[in-house]
């Protein structure tokens, strides 16, 4: 092939992902403007904010790929009423890895900011907040991504090339969103310090 | 390579690189901290961090992807005139040309729809263009870096490339944000 057709077909294969991350990605970054109050009462918050994002991603874009290799080797089949053991404890170690690195990275922001001399909010609500968030993004996460695997090779779909654009657009969205939520969670159990 | 399908085994193999990661992505977290006054007053702007960054971390992980298969297909060579090197970084570096301006122009219409703007849409979009296209080329460069330095030390490119492309990538997003905020908001 020469470089131009290289080229061509790279672009015309990238493009629908990166348009459908592109939507999760403003999505995410109207919630994240719809949050300055938040940002402002909880100093330090946006330091946090991309270790949080690029956790999701990591941790159910991992789960997602291992998903789809166990469905290609005839590992699992593809559906919940069928799952074993094998599959919750995928599921249940992408839970705890989410949430023991979101509550390693609260911890870590606060000691950092804190030898900086910066302002930062109290440990507890800090770690409360990515408490929270990973919580509720972990089961949202594990949903999207269990439906969308499953759904996608029940109709014939590659899972590996669903898994990349479906856990980049909805670990954004969804990853802001409970942070939001988280914080106001937080607020209200009287964490605001 | 397979890990067994048990909670510990997939911690084991997993939480240290989360941990590293993490630490990577606590440096772009405090550089948003330090440009966190300039995000708060202008609300487009701060629509603007997780799409750059995503967006970055995407343009690399796909490179990253394709370079892979093409290297395991035994198809790529690390010269600089080999087709499928350039082809693909040609592909990029268009792809981030066309997004970014539609990255620009969403976040500031998204943004004057749920409240209000405080920079014109021109700005928006000089900002989002000008991030793009730098990144583009960082996403390049630091995509066949990683990927030569595994080919050298004989790692599998799937395991190694992806994750440590897409979280430099995301450093990369902020950084740059930063430096066209800089120099088009001042």
């Amino acid at each position: 092939m020469t470089v131009r057709e290289v080229a061509v077909r790279a672009y015309r294969e990238a493009l629908p992902a990166l348009g459908a991350s592109l939507v999760g990605g403003l999505i995410a970054g109207v919630v994240l403007g719809g949050m300055r109050a938040e940002l402002r009462a909880v100093p330090g918050l946006l330091v946090l904010v991309p270790a949080l994002l690029a956790t999701r991603g990591n941790v159910y874009g991992s789960f997602g790929a291992r998903l789809a290799t166990a469905l290609h080797q005839g590992l699992i089949e593809p559906r919940i009423s069928e799952a074993d053991r094998r599959f919750a404890a995928a599921a249940t170690a992408a839970l705890a890895n989410g949430i023991l690195t979101s509550l390693f990275a609260a911890v870590a922001v606060f000691v950092i900011l804190t030898t900086l001399g910066e302002r930062v909010a109290p440990l507890p609500t800090l770690v409360g907040v990515a408490l929270v968030a990973g919580i509720l993004s972990g089961v949202a996460l594990t949903a999207v991504v269990v439906s969308v695997v499953f759904a996608g090779y029940r109709k014939g779909h590659n899972p590996d090339t669903l898994v990349g654009p479906v856990v980049t657009t909805t670990g954004d969205v969804f990853g802001m969103l409970f942070l939001l939520t988280a914080v106001r969670v937080v607020f209200a159990l009287g964490g605001g310090g | 390579m397979a890990t067994d399908w048990t909670v510990r085994a997939i911690t084991r193999a997993m939480l240290p690189v989360l941990l590293a990661l993490t630490l990577i992505e606590l440096f772009s977290g405090l550089v948003l901290g330090g440009f966190e006054e300039d995000l708060l007053r202008s609300p487009s702007l701060l629509v603007l961090v997780p799409v750059t960054i995503g967006t970055a971390g995407n343009l690399g992980s796909i490179l990253a992807a394709r370079l892979s298969t093409s290297f395991h297909l035994g198809t790529l060579s690390f010269a600089p005139d080999d087709d499928e090197l350039v082809g693909n970084a040609v592909a990029t570096v268009a792809l981030a040309l066309t997004v970014f301006p539609v990255i620009g122009a969403g976040a500031w219409l998204l943004t004057a729809l749920v409240g209000s703007t405080r920079l014109p849409v021109t700005t928006v979009i000089a900002v989002a263009v000008a991030a793009g296209a730098a990144l583009a080329v960082l996403a390049v460069v630091v995509t066949l870096v990683t990927t030569f330095v595994a080919y050298r030390f004989g790692l599998d490119p799937d395991d190694v490339v992806i994750p440590v492309v897409t979280n430099v990538c995301d450093v990369l997003g902020v950084l740059v944000l930063f430096g066209a905020i800089r120099l088009f908001v001042g």
